[in-house]
């Protein structure tokens, strides 16, 4: 079984603007802000990205704006999950809003190309190519319950109202 | 159950007490987006199969952040505001009519020991007013334009006492860089900052904004300022902490001594005292945005350029909203900083965001009075920016490198 792919950026504070610069959100196409994701940190990224691969960042991802194209541009990209040390706030929440898992890993050793695999329900992350794996901060039940319904859109249609 | 200021305007909104780490769901008392964010509000607002807004009294809509639309695309983004607005009967701030935390605040749309969602990132500049302003997105926020509620984590809080009297060409701005540099970008993260001590007591509305607006940078949920001394034009009631509330972290500082504060590239944390950096080259300053472009600003820069002539670099001005540009206008300061060289823009973000209206060349160094200078964030990656208060912007300038005013 092929797992996804790792994609590692072990910076700091990597901002909502690096992820999709101000300039490109103006937008209502998903494939427009893909194409520019994370073009500031490396221009290569949106080219490089299967669907399904892992983002791995540091700290404190997604600091910055309140915009939701961060989270969407790396879920239109093909991103599936990010694994980062902390999360900005609103980065955080808006992620599990549009329905990309986000998950918090203090300690791993993931590197570039390595294969990876992520179990929410339980926050534990493998690393398929070291044989390793990571245990995960725990998400509050809210979250988990809007990610299981796909997002906030879809949990709210489920249910018409917060429960 | 002593609490803090978030733990009591929480519990006023979720209809029993509430303490820090409780995940609560909450009412709440106003929403606004801009044309950054309400798109995608309005887009998952009708996914949401939402027909009608909860209250569309309490919906504010807002076109700052692109404005007047620079090309079609946000043009037709624009128009979808505005339909959307006529058509759910909420209220809408066109085009030149200010920036959307200048106008909630001015317009009374949110008050003291209110819960309030904007979709910008900002919002915690509410808690000048004392009340909870908390930034989200646009999924969350159309959430709330359905249901009137949202849910949320009790934030713990970090109290800050700032003592003493700031000197001359001191003040919110050099403060709020100052204790970025302390706390760090993510110091505050999933956190409330309450800001008290007769250095914060004794500021203007303004300056209240201007700090609780950076508490942003520290990564705060919410930055609440202590309401003693709070000047406001209707009657209110404060909120203030209890005696022996739960403080995460407590700490004090004398501001007495401290010196301007400048950010240098690329993080608001990355900051300075003015005195590393006197000399350097500037190309383009700008003052704007929610966190310095309000009367006070506009005067503080005005002292610095009355009866001189700005030969060295350019200077670009966008008042924060169209009262603040007529107020100006009126007494004056407008006509000093025009005589000067400035250049007037639309009141609104401006070139805060990099969308249009004052993009830097590649390797240019800007100074401006904004919160953020994160890579690309003025447009274009290749430019370098500080971040400073207006009368630092004004005096740098004038003089083509970074200087104090005198
Ligand atoms: S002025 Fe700048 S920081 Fe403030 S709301 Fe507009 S873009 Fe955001």
């Amino acid at each position: 079984m092929t797992h996804p792919t790792a994609h590692v950026y072990l910076v700091d504070n990597l901002d909502t603007d690096r992820i999709i610069p101000g300039k490109y959100t103006k937008t209502l196409e998903l494939s427009a802000l893909a194409s520019h994701v994370l073009e500031d940190l490396d221009p290569e990224f949106s080219k490089k990205v299967q669907r399904g691969d892992i983002l791995v960042a540091g700290n404190n991802f997604g600091c910055g704006s309140s915009r939701e194209q961060a989270p969407l541009a790396l879920k239109a990209a093909g991103v599936s999950v990010v694994v980062a040390r902390t999360f900005a706030r609103i980065f955080y929440r808006n992620a599990i809003n549009i329905g990309l898992p986000v998950i918090e890993v203090e300690h791993h050793n993931i590197q570039s190309g390595d294969s990876i695999s992520v179990d929410l329900e339980h926050g534990i992350v493998t690393n398929h190519t070291k044989n390793e794996t990571y245990q995960a901060a725990k998400m509050p039940e809210q979250m988990i319950d809007i990610l299981h319904a796909g997002g906030l859109v879809n949990y709210l249609v489920e249910h018409g109202d917060y429960v | 159950m002593a609490q803090t200021i978030s733990e009591k305007i929480l519990s006023q909104h979720a209809g029993k007490p509430v303490k820090a780490g409780d995940i609560v769901i909450v009412r709440v008392d106003g929403v606004m987006a801009t044309d950054a964010t309400a798109p995608f509000a309005i887009k998952a607002f009708r996914q949401m199969s939402g027909k009608k807004l909860w209250d569309s009294g309490r919906v504010s809509l807002i076109i700052d952040h692109a404005s007047p639309a620079p090309n079609e695309t946000v043009a037709n983004l624009h128009k979808l505001m505005r339909d959307f607005a006529a058509e759910m009967g909420c209220r809408l701030y066109d085009i030149g009519e200010g920036i959307c935390h200048q106008l909630m605040v001015e317009n009374a749309h949110v008050k003291p020991g209110d819960l309030f969602l904007g979709a910008d990132s900002h919002t915690p500049t509410y808690g000048a007013l004392n009340a909870f302003g908390i930034g989200v997105g646009s999924t969350d926020l159309a959430a709330t334009m359905l249901t009137g509620k949202t849910w949320l984590k009790a934030p713990k809080t970090i109290k800050v006492t700032l003592n003493g009297a700031f000197r001359k060409n001191v003040g919110a701005k050099d403060v709020a860089l100052f204790l970025i540099k302390q706390l760090g970008a993510e110091g505050a993260n999933y956190q409330a900052v309450e800001f008290t001590g007769e250095a914060v007591t004794s500021m203007t509305l303004a300056s209240r904004m201007a700090l609780a607006n950076m508490s942003s940078e520290m990564g705060a949920k919410a930055g609440l300022v202590d309401p003693t001394g709070l000047d406001l034009w209707y009657p209110f009631e404060p909120t203030f902490p209890d005696a022996g509330a739960d403080y995460a972290r407590e700490l004090t500082f004398d501001v007495s001594a401290l010196r301007p504060q400048i950010a240098k590239p690329y993080s608001p944390e990355n900051v300075v005292s003015i005195d590393e950096l006197k000399g350097t080259k500037i190309h383009y300053a700008f003052i704007g945005s929610c966190t310095n472009t309000r009367l006070e600003d506009l005067h503080a820069a005005a002292q610095v350029l009355k009866g001189k002539k700005l030969t060295n670099t350019r200077l670009i001005i966008a008042p924060a909203s169209k009262k603040v540009f007529n107020d100006a206008l009126k007494d004056g300061t407008i006509e000093i900083l025009s005589e000067a060289g400035a250049t007037f823009i639309t009141s609104g973000c401006g070139p805060c965001v990099g969308s249009h209206l004052g993009v830097p060349g590649d390797g240019e160094v800007v100074i401006t009075s904004t919160n953020r200078n994160f890579q690309g964030r003025m447009g274009n990656p290749k430019a370098q920016v500080f971040l400073s208060s207006p009368a630092v912007v004004a005096a740098s300038a004038l003089a083509g490198e970074i200087v104090e005013p005198e």
